[in-house]
């Protein structure tokens, strides 16, 4: 019987009701008094010398207050990373300066070169016209082996080149892995790309900046992933605020994905222009300018090669990949081609010896960091792509190969060569219940009415594998973050036994002021209705570190059950003093203290007063109150997995692809909240047949963005996606958090590319068109291209 | 800056309209309407969908002064007036039909203006009319499944086990 | 967008005469005008709104000719025009719903977007497009990516259809604007059958001549199979090369024919 409340019920979202009723309260839906709006004049040319500026004319303007540039953030920091990737030599990776505005040199289309404050948002924008800025254009560099070349124009002058870094790892098993590749009884090798995307969560970024002369305190309203980072990141190292002094707010916020985690000169700009006009500002993106000013995500090129021995077990994985980090490096980008990629080409398999390669290239395009999944769907893809293409030249079914390679149950711990331990996993078991859900056996007859009907029909496989709950805080120490990576949250109990619980994660979309309290009212046993989350606010919550990486459950939610522990343990003293019993024999059940073995008992409610009204109280032997503050820090990544199984429909007439079925079975350990576990999976499935099939974004060789908009840049619509077949009953809990989860927000992203082109690639070879490989996205002109490539 | 003059949920509304001024903008701006969202400026993502004498459009890509004299209705008047969520707002929680909620305005509205329309829709239906609301959370699955609910047509329960 | 001052005449007359006015624009159902105008590639001075004239709206079977007043929605046309199926399924298959009730016939036709849908209609029915000063055959109106026979201030008022015996629009989407990748539209009349292409060709909406022989010789889908359709001056974009556009160009001139 499905649970009405609780872990594992699928409670209905509170939070929907002010999204369904129009009552939420986004960025963009704070309007404060006297508040100014600022406009970005952003540069036109992707590489350019900045000669002059002029903001006479605009300055003149009616309406207009103030045109900000460089020279007024004179002695200010820059947008720092923070993420430090050390080389193969053990050099630190290059780092060049991120002006909040461009100093001297704008270095790609997008670049801000001066900002425009005004009473209005058109007022700003008409001003804008007015700036009158000089730039020399430069030759641009886009393409990144090109910016690797002898003699390449550089980015950033005072670099050596435009190499940020080059990473080898194990660098240790270069040479067993050559050895071992040299020695193979048969070697797949593979060239692709990873497409480059953007991330366009539905609300484009907003940031309003206030400011109090009376006592000197700043407010940053921003549409962020993780307010207290941006808090740090800003005011320690940007413009030099005290914490005590820089609230950051982020409320509702329309999606993330990624791209809401970095600190953006934005939202510095905002808050240092506060604090100089003395008047709030407001920064509204449009999503024209989001194009080109959030930072983009994958835009990898790779080139992968596996060896198999005699019995077709994997020996050796090898892989070099190209990185653009565009042209400066945003808050995360150098870890997601490295920590987040490298130790994720294990996959779910048994190969002894790694190599991988990455050069992370600076090009003049716009930053490129995290987007949902973040290194590990670039990883996935290379490897379920070149484990298909191994089986198809070794005429081996694609799922028998993946099971003769998969770490078995009885493996765990398994240690990988690439520096991860799994904790726990069974991949024959998701393998299964995918084929059990999928009805692979009926597919031939399928791909004959198909054929009859003149389309081409394919089935494609992929296996998945992911960390995520980042991370422990002294593991990614070592690795180059410059930031520890743990939750926290305070349970405040209210006098009558209410709780809210203050969260550092933060939701966007994930649900979590209903999951984290189906949490904590489950622990005590009490009603969900009791508790209440608050996140988002710096002034409000502990020092959090926000949402990415699948770890609200398994970090921000660990952290809040430690919380709770300590709260129910005092709350059993107390309970105890009340019912004049020894401590250890309270026993907490549907929100009932008792004493075990007798029928004495004390109401949640009733031991919460007392905490309160301390008149019947141990005051002796602990405090009043009843609140609690627990910072968790894991002991490892968690790692959920999961089969992915793809069926297409392939015109052959325009290349056009139908999704006609997707089956996801994942192992995401336990599940606090089964309908928002299948909608992450929606949504992730949804962004990773985007990538696979739809969207792309590319420069042309000057560093224009032709897919600057949506008439350009495809987002899936309803009927480009099918219905999805999701399952989560395979749970192999993880084994070192205390709710045994592991995470589900990116798996359906990182899983579900390669599935989908190994399914159309499987069309196209049984419909006597032997592609080998199609780099995403499949749009229809890309597949017909191809097949025509092979007639 | 001209006086516009409508009609919005069913009460009588005035302020003043640029030429420029969108539709979208006097919701948001001049009557601090801030239900109806705006998630870009190519007429795509439909975020910003509201009801004009009872015709769905999209209303950043409509002047306030297109709407002079017009009955709009939005996201802010769809549920009755002790809060009871209508039949699609419901289904969409009971479907789990949104995630960030900021597509969700444009969603409810759109699928409004479909069921009145086409009250018992296919699935096929569905989708093909939500051509013009981008989703970036849900990958539409659920919010099909709230629509054809909200149409009275049978649906599994959500994450049966 | 930069600001301009609004009118809306209620009548044909009186919206020539607010038109003369320099840098004036009409504005019908903006679902293209408006967008552009964010990105301040126009600058009005004055934006003359057409949707206010009720002679402008509405469709109206005469004899064997469709009417279609110009500031008549889409989604009008897609309800009420089924006297031309294939027109009405045309236009029931533009943008997105909230698109098709603003946008109008006249609209798209002035603007002539390469990629729009009407244009095909009108070339491939052979329809006249009338205007407050004339009347202009389809064949005369198109005036390559953009451009259009319409003088400064002349105003579409309506297009007269004839209604083919047989005819198909056929349209592949542009996966992110959802336009016309190409389009190809095929109309069956007793004097012969006319195809029209959108969205492929760098010059805009265009006929394609062999197809219309064949087709006028043997109206069935086996008789385009002989013709090859050259790529040279077609579009290339990130969406699709020119030889990709070509071959769709033939695929759906088959396939309208199929489903005419």
């Amino acid at each position: 019987m499905p649970k009405d409340q609780g872990i594992g019920a699928s409670s209905k979202r509170r939070e929907d009701v002010r999204f369904l009723t129009g009552t939420g309260n986004y960025t963009d839906d704070i309007n404060l008094v006297n508040q100014t709006y600022a406009h970005f004049l952003r540069s036109d040319v992707a590489h350019g010398t900045i000669n002059s500026i002029d903001a006479s004319a605009a300055e003149a303007m009616e309406g207009v207050v103030k045109v900000f540039t460089a020279k007024d953030f004179e002695g200010v920091g820059g947008i720092p990373c923070g993420w430090q990737v050390t080389d193969r030599e053990g050099n630190p990776m290059q780092e060049p300066k991120h002006p909040i505005l461009a100093e001297g040199k704008v270095r790609h289309v997008g670049d801000p070169i001066a900002v425009v404050i005004a009473e209005s948002p058109e007022l700003a924008r008409d001003a804008a016209e007015a700036v009158e800025v000089d730039i020399t254009e430069l030759p641009a560099v886009i393409d990144m082996k090109a910016a690797c070349a002898e003699g390449a124009t550089k980015v950033h002058d005072d670099l050596t080149s435009n190499l940020c870094y080059d990473w080898g790892f194990v660098e240790e098993n270069r040479d067993a892995v050559d050895q071992a590749i040299k020695n193979a009884a048969h070697v797949t090798t593979l060239e692709l790309t990873n497409n480059r995307l953007v991330a366009n969560p539905m609300e484009p970024r907003v940031a309003v900046g206030d400011y109090n002369r009376a006592n000197d305190e700043h407010t940053l309203y921003t549409t962020s992933q993780n307010p207290h980072v941006i808090r740090l990141l800003m005011g320690a190292f940007v413009l030099g605020i005290p914490e005590h002094k820089l609230r950051v707010v982020a409320p509702d916020v329309g999606g993330g994905f990624g791209t809401k985690i970095f600190h953006y000169a934005e939202e510095a700009f905002v808050t240092f222009a506060a604090k100089a006009l003395n008047r709030p500002v407001k920064w509204t993106c449009s999503r024209s300018e989001a194009f080109i000013s959030d930072a983009h995500g994958r835009d990898h090129v790779t080139k992968i090669e596996l060896a198999l021995d005699a019995d077709n077990k994997f020996t050796a994985i090898r892989t070099e990949t190209y990185a653009n980090m565009g042209a400066y490096l945003s808050t995360f980008a150098p870890s997601v081609p490295t920590w987040l990629h490298g130790t994720l080409m294990a996959g779910n398999y048994t190969t002894p010896l790694i190599y991988v390669n990455v050069k992370a290239v600076f090009t003049n395009t716009v930053p490129v960091d995290a987007y949902r999944g973040a290194g590990r769907p670039e990883a996935t893809f290379q490897l379920e792509r070149v484990v298909d293409k191994a089986a198809r030249e070794l005429g081996m079914d694609p799922a028998e190969l993946r099971r003769l390679n998969f770490i078995k149950p009885d493996q765990f711990p398994y240690e990988t060569p690439v520096a991860v331990a799994y904790d726990t996993g069974n991949y024959d078991a998701t393998l299964d219940k995918a084929l059990e859900l999928t009805d692979y056996a009926g597919f031939d007859t399928r791909a004959a009415e198909s054929k009859a009907n003149g389309k081409m029909r394919g089935f494609g496989i992929a296996h998945y594998i992911e960390a995520c709950g980042i991370a422990p805080s002294n593991l990614v120490g070592q690795l180059g973050a410059r930031a520890g990576l743990y939750e926290s949250a305070t349970v405040r109990v209210n006098a009558t036994g209410s709780i809210a619980v203050m969260t550092g994660s933060h939701s966007h979309g994930q649900g979590h002021e209903t999951t984290f309290a189906q949490v904590v009212a489950d622990m005590i046993g009490i009603d969900e209705s009791q508790v209440d989350i608050v996140h988002g606010d710096t002034s409000k919550t502990p020092m959090g570190m926000g949402t990415y990486g699948s770890r609200s459950i398994a970090v921000g939610g660990s952290a809040m059950v430690r919380a709770a522990e300590k709260v129910i343990n005092k709350a059993k003293k107390i309970a105890a003093h009340l019912m004049e019993a020894a401590d250890a024999d309270i026993e907490l059940k549907d929100g009932q203290f008792s004493v075990a073995g007798t029928d004495k008992s004390v109401a949640w409610g009733d031991v919460c007063l007392a905490a309160y009204v301390p008149h019947n109280y141990p005051l002796e032997e602990i405090e009043p109150g009843l609140e609690e503050t627990a910072f968790y820090d894991p002991a490892n990544f968690t790692y959920p997995s999961g089969a992915y199984f793809c069926e297409v429909e392939v015109d052959p007439g325009t290349g056009k692809i139908d999704i006609l079925g997707f089956t996801a079975a994942d192992d995401f350990g336990n599940v606090i909240n089964p309908m928002i576990v299948e909608g992450q999976v929606h949504g992730g499935l949804a962004q990773g047949l985007g990538q696979a099939m739809l969207e792309n974004c590319v420069y042309d060789d000057n560093g224009q963005l032709l897919s600057g908009s949506y008439m350009d840049y495809a987002m899936p619509r309803a009927h480009d996606l099918p219905n999805f077949t999701v399952d989560h009953s395979c749970q192999t809990p993880c084994t070192h958090n205390p709710l045994g989860v592991k995470g589900c927000g990116e798996a359906g992203a990182i899983g579900s590319p390669p599935a989908l082109v190994n399914a159309v690639i499987d069309a196209l070879h049984r419909g006597g068109y032997p592609v080998e490989h199609i780099d995403m996205p499949l749009s229809p002109s890309r597949v017909w291209n191809a097949m025509q490539s092979v007639k | 800056m001209t006086e516009v003059k409508m009609t919005v949920n069913g009460r009588a509304v005035s302020g003043d309209a640029e030429g420029r001024t969108l539709l979208s903008t006097f919701l948001r701006e001049t009557l601090g309407m801030t239900g109806t969202h705006v998630g870009c400026d190519t007429s795509q993502c439909g975020a910003c969908v509201v009801h004009v004498n009872g015709n769905a459009v999209k209303s950043c890509t409509m002047f306030a002064h297109e709407a002079a004299g017009a009955e709009v209705a939005t996201i802010e008047g769809q549920a009755a007036p002790d809060g009871t969520l209508n039949k699609i707002q419901q289904a969409f929680q009971d479907y789990h039909g949104l995630q960030c909620g900021f597509c969700t305005p444009g969603m409810v509205m759109s699928a409004a203006a479909l069921l009145k329309e086409n009250p018992q829709p296919t699935e096929a239906e569905v989708r093909d009319y939500l051509e013009g609301n981008i989703c970036r959370c849900t990958g539409y699955h659920n919010i099909v499944r709230a629509i054809m609910a909200a149409s009275g047509q049978e649906v599994p329960a959500v994450a049966a086990e | 967008m930069y600001n301009f001052d609004f009118e809306q005449p209620g009548s044909v007359e009186d919206a020539v005469a607010a038109l003369k006015e320099e840098d004036a624009l009409a504005l019908s159902g903006g679902q293209t005008l408006i967008p552009s105008m964010k990105q301040r590639l126009n600058a009005p001075s004055k934006l003359v709104s057409l949707t206010g004239i009720e002679a402008l709206k509405g469709v109206c079977q005469n004899g064997d000719t469709l009417s279609v007043g110009a500031a008549t929605t889409h989604a009008t046309v897609a309800a009420d025009g089924g006297a031309y199926a294939a027109l009405a399924a045309l236009a029931g298959g533009i943008g997105d719903p909230a698109v098709r009730n603003r946008g109008t016939l006249g609209g798209s036709l002035a603007n002539n977007d390469p990629a729009a849908c009407y244009p095909s209609a009108v070339l491939a029915s052979g329809a006249t497009v009338v205007t407050n000063a004339r009347e202009i055959a389809a064949d005369d109106f198109f005036d390559g990516m953009f451009a259009t026979a319409l003088d400064e201030g002349e105003i579409i008022t309506s297009v007269n259809f004839p209604i083919p015996e047989k005819a198909s629009y056929q349209k592949f989407e542009q996966p992110a604007s959802r336009f016309a990748l190409t389009g190809v539209f095929v109309a069956k009349y007793a004097d012969g059958v006319r195809v029209a292409v959108t969205g492929a060709s760098e010059e805009g909406v265009m006929r394609w001549a062999e197809a219309e022989a064949a087709l006028s010789a043997d109206f069935s889908p086996e008789a385009v199979d002989g013709l090859t359709v050259a790529a040279d001056g077609l579009i290339s974009d990130l969406h699709g090369t020119p030889e990709y556009r070509a071959n769709l160009i033939k695929v759906l001139t088959k396939r309208a024919v199929a489903a005419a």
